[in-house]
């Protein structure tokens, strides 16, 4: 789960980590009075998405006076952003940060993150800072220094100081950044993050070290244990399909394509978004109806898949272990009974319960093409969809 | 012979009164697994299918003799339920738990360094050893006795595969799912190194999707150590960036773990790559008709 970048500058501030004054507005006139109450020489009006690069695209701008607050939040308020993350549709900016402009000598790269490789969490640094990391990596690899964290012990204060040394940060202000380091990686624990970007960090001219950016992802995982992160998703910030999907536990992810598909298991529901692809049909969603699923939830999946109207076509593939065949059947059954099967729809059933399953859609009288692999299967939709 | 579980293992299952693991249970037993215990705290005492219920692992342990658990414990108790097994001393574990928090996931594999049990998973099928011993959820019917060795990090694509295989008479020795988190216990050179010592695997079939780097590691472990042929399937090939794709490993993140990437690897590293889901038993057996091992693989 991702949040904005208020709300991550806000935990950090939890944490002692110091970022610079601002709040969240929602209108210009309430730009206009937070930027009256931090009463800075400039101050920064930011488009609030849930993806980097807003500095480039035109979401980041500077205000010298109170007037100039005011025109920049109407100009960016309802603006449809588009940057490198977003993808082509943009996205339209509802919220804005005001903030107290900082005098910025330096930018630094700062990253924590779960690395697969380690199974530890790992600090990241750079002196590029403000840059994209990727591009930092693929030029200037010899630039970017890693710490990786013992569980046991935590971040540990030499580490910081290491990483500090590492980065170039001038030798007055080492202690000051290692202490930061650790506020970081607490917040980043305690909250169960599983990626928390701070590009830039910033040395100011007051000799401070900022956080001027907080790019938090939470582990979805481990949601259950922080209502108060669960409060702070914005759901203007999702695809409604996705929302829907997620209110009964499925994982589901809007595609461009036209055949709708319904899978148990992330891996054969990717595969079979790619078998698609190969005879030459475009997957409209990714679908996971997951290992627990009930007749209803399967229904819920069914009804959100035709809520597209891209749709021309329904491929379902089940390969049944904890999943039974039969229950996806009767799930299949009573959506398509309920909602009106408007486009073809090809069913592949293999796994556990599979001959009650196959036995129920037949006797369902419904229109289903029945598939005897997942080739087979493929190929079917994509042909009947055209 | 086979690859970490037999005839001869004994299972213990963690969370045997959730049911989850009711149904797995029956449907283990009927597979012909030894299962000689059940862990629930609280429940010590009762019995599940016939299988006796003990309040922690050691108890269970020094009773029956269970050397394997099983974990069917949901996710906010699961972590703890590997470190009980862990200090248990069983020689595997196998989680089938999914959604354990990444960073619970981190302390149980610092807790894990320097302990002797190793841990399959989780959020993973489990492992089954044809006609032997079938440990998790696949369903049973699907595997035959043979000389195939499967590994996988997706669940349902395993059963795909294995199943392929299956139809076309070649049978598996045993079929592992290593699980699709992005902090797991056994990776796929774990798994391959065991395929390359036992005796009965004449060839591998090695299952990855998008995200990491574990199959391109995999692959250049394949062309420096690995004298068996394997073949390959990568799922994801269709996914876009930044989606995570169900798995929490899943996800093409910062232009890395790319299908396109992992293809290329595993091609340059001498490994054949199924087109196709559908014919990953198609391009295996095709793979090993060229290396003359066919008539050796083929179960009769």
């Amino acid at each position: 789960m991702n949040i904005h970048e208020y709300q991550g500058k806000e935990i950090l501030r939890q944490y002692g980590v110091a970022v610079p004054a601002g709040r969240v507005a929602f209108s210009p006139e309430e730009a206009v009075k937070v930027a009256k109450e931090l009463d800075s020489k400039v101050t920064v009006v930011k488009a609030q998405i849930h993806a980097g690069g807003r500095g480039k695209a035109g979401g980041v701008k500077i205000a010298k006076n109170l007037e100039e607050v005011r025109s920049y939040a109407k100009e960016l308020l309802g603006k449809i952003l588009v940057t490198h993350q977003t993808g082509p549709e943009g996205k339209k900016v509802k919220r804005l940060y005001i903030e107290a402009g900082s005098d910025i000598k330096k930018e630094y790269y700062l990253s924590f993150l779960v690395d697969r490789a380690t199974s530890r969490v790992t600090v990241m640094g750079s002196e590029e800072g403000g840059m994209d990391i990727e591009e930092v990596a693929a030029t200037t690899p010899e630039k970017i220094f890693k710490e990786i964290v013992d569980p046991v012990v935590g971040l540990t204060e030499f580490q910081a100081r290491r990483l500090a040394f590492n980065m170039n940060i001038p030798n007055h202000l080492i202690n000051k950044t290692a202490k930061l380091m650790l506020g970081v990686y607490n917040a980043f624990v305690e909250k169960d993050a599983s990626i928390l970007e701070i590009n830039p960090l910033a040395i100011t001219g007051e000799n401070e070290v900022q956080a001027l950016d907080a790019k938090f992802n939470f582990d979805s995982n481990a949601l259950y244990r922080h209502k108060d992160i669960v409060e702070l998703r914005d759901f203007d910030e999702e695809d409604p399909k996705e929302i829907e999907a997620s209110k009964y536990d499925l994982n589901y992810v809007t595609l461009n394509g036209n055949i709708g598909c319904m899978v148990n298991g992330a891996g054969l529901a990717m595969s079979t978004m790619d078998i698609i692809g190969y005879y030459g049909g475009h997957p409209a969603n990714f679908l996971d109806v997951g290992g627990s699923a009930t007749a209803e939830k399967v229904t819920e999946a069914f009804k959100i898949i035709l809520s597209d109207s891209n749709v021309k076509g329904i491929l379902v593939n089940i390969f049944g272990g904890i999943m039974k065949c039969d229950v996806i059947a009767e799930g299949v059954i009573v959506a398509a009974k309920e909602v009106g099967l408007s486009v073809p729809l090809v069913v592949r059933l293999e796994g556990t319960n599979v001959n009650l399953g196959k036995k129920l859609l037949k006797e369902s009288g419904l229109n289903i093409v029945a598939a005897d692999s997942l080739g087979d299967g493929a190929q079917k939709i994509v042909e009947l969809v055209g | 012979m086979s690859i970490y579980i037999n005839k001869d293992t004994k299972v213990l299952v963690q969370g045997i009164t959730g049911s989850t693991a009711f149904f797995h249970t029956k449907q283990m037993l009927d597979y012909g697994t030894k299962i000689v215990a059940g862990v629930t705290p609280g429940k010590g005492g009762t019995f599940v299918e016939g299988v006796p219920v003990f309040n922690t692992v050691i108890d269970a342990v020094e009773q029956t003799g269970a050397n394997v658990s099983v974990i069917y414990v949901p996710a906010p108790f699961a972590a703890d339920a590997i470190l009980e097994a862990v200090d248990a001393e069983l020689d595997l574990v196998v989680c089938i738990t999914e959604h354990i928090p990444v960073l619970d996931m981190v302390k149980v594999k610092r807790y894990m360094e320097g302990k002797k049990t190793r841990l399959i998973g989780p959020n993973c099928p489990g492992v089954v050893t044809a006609d032997e011993c079938k440990i998790g959820i696949m369903p049973g019917y699907i595997h035959k006795k043979g000389h195939v060795g499967v590994v996988s990090r997706s669940g349902t694509l395993t059963y795909e595969a294995v199943y392929q295989l299956t139809v076309a008479g070649l049978g598996q020795t045993t079929a592992v799912g290593i699980g699709g988190d992005p902090v797991n216990g056994t990776n796929f050179i774990d798994v391959l190194k065991e395929f390359e010592a036992d005796s009965e695997t004449y060839g591998v079939i090695m299952i990855g999707e998008i995200g990491g780097t574990a199959e391109e590691e995999a692959a250049e472990w394949i062309k420096a150590n690995m004298t068996k042929p394997v073949v390959g399937f990568i799922g994801g090939q269709t996914a876009p960036p930044g989606k995570r794709m169900g798995h929490a490993g899943a996800i093409i993140s910062g232009g890395k773990g790319t299908a396109k990437e992992k293809i290329e690897k595993l091609n340059e590293c001498g490994i054949e790559v199924a087109p196709t889901p559908a014919v990953i038993g198609e391009t295996f057996i095709r793979v090993i008709k060229e290396k003359g091992l066919y008539e050796k693989c083929k179960t009769h």
